[in-house]
């Protein structure tokens, strides 16, 4: 992988984080300041470790979950059969954006208990619909002699789907599913609204307790790790665009 | 051997494709020529079941066509249009292989393969196999896309416009390829064209569509010398005749004993090659040689009488 | 092979279409399981007791019932077959009607008159239906293509169709509205606060960010700069933004003079518009970035050669064009700020959140719906609005380029 000079802040970012999930408590005196007087600085319910590990794993289970449904809706609604589906999927995803996290958390909550679940299904109808119209794009404005030429080769269609649309449409559906990624890190944090183990506990405690240091202390973890993951997908992304052949 | 018997095809009370019959025999090349809309890509992409016909039948080597899953026949039949289709994300080697893969060819087979079909259209093989479409001229993609097609050894090659995009210099040259090619493999080649120069040139017999019906069906000398409607001698162009005639012929028959003066013009040179090299080097009668040997001459009123009307 | 087909083949080559409309198909099935698998309502006897699901024969009484039933079991079949779009917003659309009618009677129908205490909501059956109904109306609606006058107009029907439902008393004995009932002194000033604070925040991001858009493009350093730091603003999750900005606000308040008088404190609407501008400000950068730089090259070159200035060109030619995808940008962030403002309830801004966090703390759903709903409700016609104007000054902006 070639270091650029935009990765080197990004790379320190890494070792930083790292160095503060690992070891939380040396960075007590910077926090210090900010924790009214007699509070520990540093958030010691759990471990600020543990909370960042579950806070990925959600974000990753319900952006794999986001981008199973919108990528196969999205093949679908471009296939012949499914056109008539398309402006309903679109409008579909939409609605899906306009319902607020919390409420469809707490809406949530009544039917499938407090917790991971809740979330996990909001996370997903927050994720389906960046990915679902960067598929879409990605998918429509292929050039249409390639998958002409793939037909008359005598490609089935599942055989042109697979070793044609999705490779050359991969670097659009990536951008998609990172937007969808990063978006998502910061809405988990809602989660813990409604009690799920996610970095948003830290928040939503020095919120209660009037208590910047923690209020701090969940943000940067949360905001660092969305740049992190931002700048990884985006080398995935790159590195899909490269081998699909875009003009290098 | 390709049969269309009354082939039509309608589409929204359109009429594409009218009652169109044909036979094309095995190792010939029919180039079909027509201006836009015609309905002669159409008729191709009947052939290879791209579109289906509304009425008629289509038979391919006696069998018909509906009989044969659409993408096993494809399989058996080259396909290369214009804009020749490469798959940007595949080397050229496995974009001439994809064919040959779906036909569960084993691995050796298919890399010699490559190897064969990049030498024969003079492309290094280590040096082009595993170069990206992105990274090869206009000429070099138009080359590998005909490759391509000829990959898995179909018995007939479907090319809708394939030298379209290309400068007539190389123009001439790809079709002078296609020609060498199909002479050593024997394919059976349906050429669609709206280039009537480049249809008399390459096939053995010529298709005129227009709007969806087939208007006449000849060999270069008959269709120049006889158009059948108005509209087929709009296509050949009345001025040019003459020499599209001359175009057609070589001078080998005409060679008569005697002396003349000058270069000499090889054997296989055209009517109107010749004629053309007797006007611009002012001699009434050039020398003819093959192989380094002169076998005579040939005069310009010798030239000059091809170019009336058969 | 083939040897054992008719080797005569057909004369005309159309596949018979099937019948069943595959989305519609699904519509229908989950009307039907909706109606007579799930429970329809569901009553308690008081706000936080344990409720006794009804179905939907036990929970109205026999003529709605029927009526329910019939006007269900026509729409669903209906809805299964390939019929006209028109059609099937029809089927969609009463059944819409039918389903809101029905919760109306089921909660009078459950409530022994007088009583105060007791709570009737939808049920999963209801929920499930109603949205099966309401996408397969929406599905008849897209598939009609209508124009954005158009799509404006059905949402000023459906608006008031269900200010009239409102009006009627229909619902009154329905969990929400009793709920409501309790709060409706401060139900008003909430939803005020809430519409306030998103259009103010998308309306102040739009009179910063869009000049600065327009300033910062022609300099790629500034350009980046600007839009990596509001990349990062982005990453950082609402709650945090909202409660950093606490404590800076409140020092302000308590220093800056004149600054309390303004409002600007640690708590309240302060920190909440504050966050909220702040999340707005990148995908309307963004937006106008993008937009500006979509113009294409020779339309800019013939405006310059037509001898415009600068000035001339961004007013006449460029922001006209970027315009839709600038108004697209706004859009999103409205939608989105009417959402968001929902967290300024966790730091005492007020608005609908109020009643959403309350409602979890409480375990009181009814209160969480009455926080949600009209908080849903407002998002989506916010979008469906600005959607057609969007697609207004689309027509316009071809109707204007030279």
């Amino acid at each position: 992988m070639s270091v650029s000079r935009a990765s080197i802040p990004k790379a320190a970012l890494l070792v930083l984080l790292v160095a503060f999930l690992a070891a939380p408590d040396a960075f007590a005196g910077l926090f210090r300041p900010l924790a009214p007087a007699g509070t520990p600085p540093i958030y010691a319910q759990t471990p600020l470790l543990t909370l960042a590990v579950n806070h990925l794993l959600l974000v990753a289970a319900a952006t794999l979950a986001a981008s199973l449904l919108a990528l196969g809706s999205a093949i679908a609604a471009t296939r012949p059969a499914g056109r008539d589906v398309l402006p309903f999927a679109r409008a579909l995803a939409n609605l899906g954006q306009t319902f607020p996290p919390v409420a469809v958390l707490a809406l949530a909550v009544p039917i499938f208990g407090f917790g991971t679940v809740p979330t996990l299904i909001a996370l997903v109808l927050y994720g389906l619909l960046p990915i679902f119209e960067t598929a879409l794009t990605g998918l429509e404005s292929l050039d249409p002699a390639l998958l002409e030429a793939a037909r008359g080769m005598g490609m089935t269609d599942r055989q042109r789907l697979v070793r044609v649309e999705l490779p050359l449409a991969l670097p659009m559906i990536l951008s998609g599913i990172r937007l969808s990624a990063v978006i998502g890190l910061a809405t988990a944090t809602i989660g813990s609204t409604v009690a799920a183990s996610t970095l948003g506990e830290v928040i939503v405690s020095g919120l209660l307790t009037g208590n910047t240091a923690y209020v701090l202390q969940g943000g940067l973890v949360v905001s660092a790790l969305a740049i992190l993951i931002d700048a990884g997908l985006r080398a995935l992304e790159a590195v899909a665009a490269r081998r699909a052949g875009s003009h290098a | 051997m390709i049969e269309l018997m009354h082939v039509s095809r309608v589409v929204d009370g359109r009429t594409i494709v009218a009652d169109v019959s044909l036979q094309i025999a095995s190792g010939t090349i029919l180039t079909v020529v027509g201006t836009s809309g015609s309905g002669k890509t159409t008729l191709l992409r009947l052939i290879n079941r791209l579109v289906e016909p509304s009425a008629g039948t289509i038979r391919v080597a006696g069998r018909d066509v509906r009989t044969v899953p659409p993408d096993a026949l494809r399989r058996g039949i080259g396909y290369a249009i214009q804009g020749h289709g490469l798959f940007p994300h595949r080397t050229v080697a496995e974009n001439i292989g994809v064919v040959p893969k779906l036909l569960s060819w084993d691995r050796n087979r298919i890399a010699a393969r490559v190897d064969e079909l990049l030498a024969l259209f003079r492309l290094e093989p280590a040096l082009y196999r595993d170069r990206l479409p992105a990274a090869l001229s206009g000429g070099e993609q138009q080359r590998i896309g005909v490759a391509r097609a000829l990959a898995a050894e179909p018995p007939i090659l479907l090319m809708d416009e394939p030298f379209g995009a290309l400068d007539p210099i190389i123009r001439g040259q790809a079709q002078d390829d296609l020609k060498a090619i199909q002479k050593r493999y024997g394919t059976t080649i349906v050429l669609v064209t709206h280039d009537m120069n480049e249809a008399l040139r390459l096939g053995d017999r010529i298709a005129v569509m227009d709007r969806g019906r087939l208007v006449q069906e000849a060999d270069p000398t008959a269709l120049v010398g006889a158009p059948a409607t108005d509209f087929v001698g709009a296509l050949l162009g009345r001025g040019d005749r003459a020499f599209q005639l001359m175009a057609l012929r070589i001078v080998d028959d005409l060679v008569e004993p005697g002396p003349a003066p000058g270069a000499p013009i090889m054997a296989g040179t055209s009517v109107r090659d010749a004629l053309a090299e007797s006007l611009w080097s002012q001699r009434p009668a050039l020398p003819v040689s093959r192989d380094g040997v002169i076998l005579g001459r040939v005069t310009r009123a010798t030239l000059e009488a091809q170019g009336a009307c058969p | 092979m083939g040897g054992h087909r008719a080797t005569r083949a057909p004369v005309s080559f159309r596949p018979a279409r099937p019948a069943f409309d595959p989305l519609g198909s699904v519509f229908a099935a989950l009307l039907g399981l909706g109606l007579l698998a799930l429970p329809l309502v569901t009553a308690r006897p008081n706000r936080i007791a344990l409720g006794t699901p009804l179905t939907a024969w036990s929970a109205l009484p026999l003529g709605q019932a029927l009526a329910l039933g019939a006007v269900l079991g026509c729409a669903a079949p209906l809805l299964a077959l390939r019929i006209a779009p028109g059609l099937r917003l029809a089927a969609g659309s009463a059944a819409l009607t039918m389903l809101c009618l029905a919760a109306g009677w089921a909660a009078d129908h459950l409530t022994p008159s007088g009583d105060r205490y007791g709570r009737i909501s939808p049920d999963a059956g209801w929920w499930l239906a109603f949205a099966a109904a309401g996408l397969a109306a929406g599905d008849g609606l897209a598939r009609l293509r209508p124009s954005p006058v158009l799509r404006i107009g059905a949402l000023a029907l459906v608006a008031a169709l269900a200010g009239l439902i409102l009006r009627s008393g229909l619902w009154d004995n329905l969990s929400v509205l009793r709920e409501y009932v309790s709060r409706s002194d401060t139900f008003g000033r909430e939803v005020r606060t809430q519409a306030g604070l998103a259009l103010a925040s998308v309306a102040a991001a739009a009179l910063v960010g869009i000049p600065a858009a327009i300033l910062a493009r022609p300099v790629p350093a500034l350009r980046a700069a600007l839009l990596s730091v509001l990349n990062v603003v982005q990453t950082i999750p609402s709650m945090a933004l909202f409660g950093m900005l606490i404590a800076p606000l409140a020092w302000i308040g308590r220093t800056v003079p004149g600054a309390a008088d303004l409002g600007i404190a640690g708590i309240g609407a302060a920190p909440a518009f504050v966050a909220l501008f702040a999340y707005a400000l990148l995908p309307v950068t963004a937006a106008t970035v993008a937009g500006l730089d979509a113009v294409p090259d020779p339309v800019r070159d013939a405006a310059r050669g037509v001898g415009m200035t600068d000035r001339q060109r961004l007013a006449q030619v460029e922001l006209p064009l970027a315009l839709p995808a600038i108004l697209t940008g706004i859009r999103i962030v409205l939608v989105q700020n009417i959402g968001l403002a929902v967290i300024a309830g966790l730091v005492g801004g007020g608005g609908l959140g109020v009643y959403v966090f309350q409602g979890i703390s409480q375990n009181a759903g009814d209160l969480v719906l009455l926080g949600a709903l009209p908080t849903v409700v407002m998002a989506s016609g916010a979008a469906v609005l600005l959607d057609a104007v969007i697609d207004l000054s689309r027509g316009r902006a071809a109707d204007r380029t030279p």
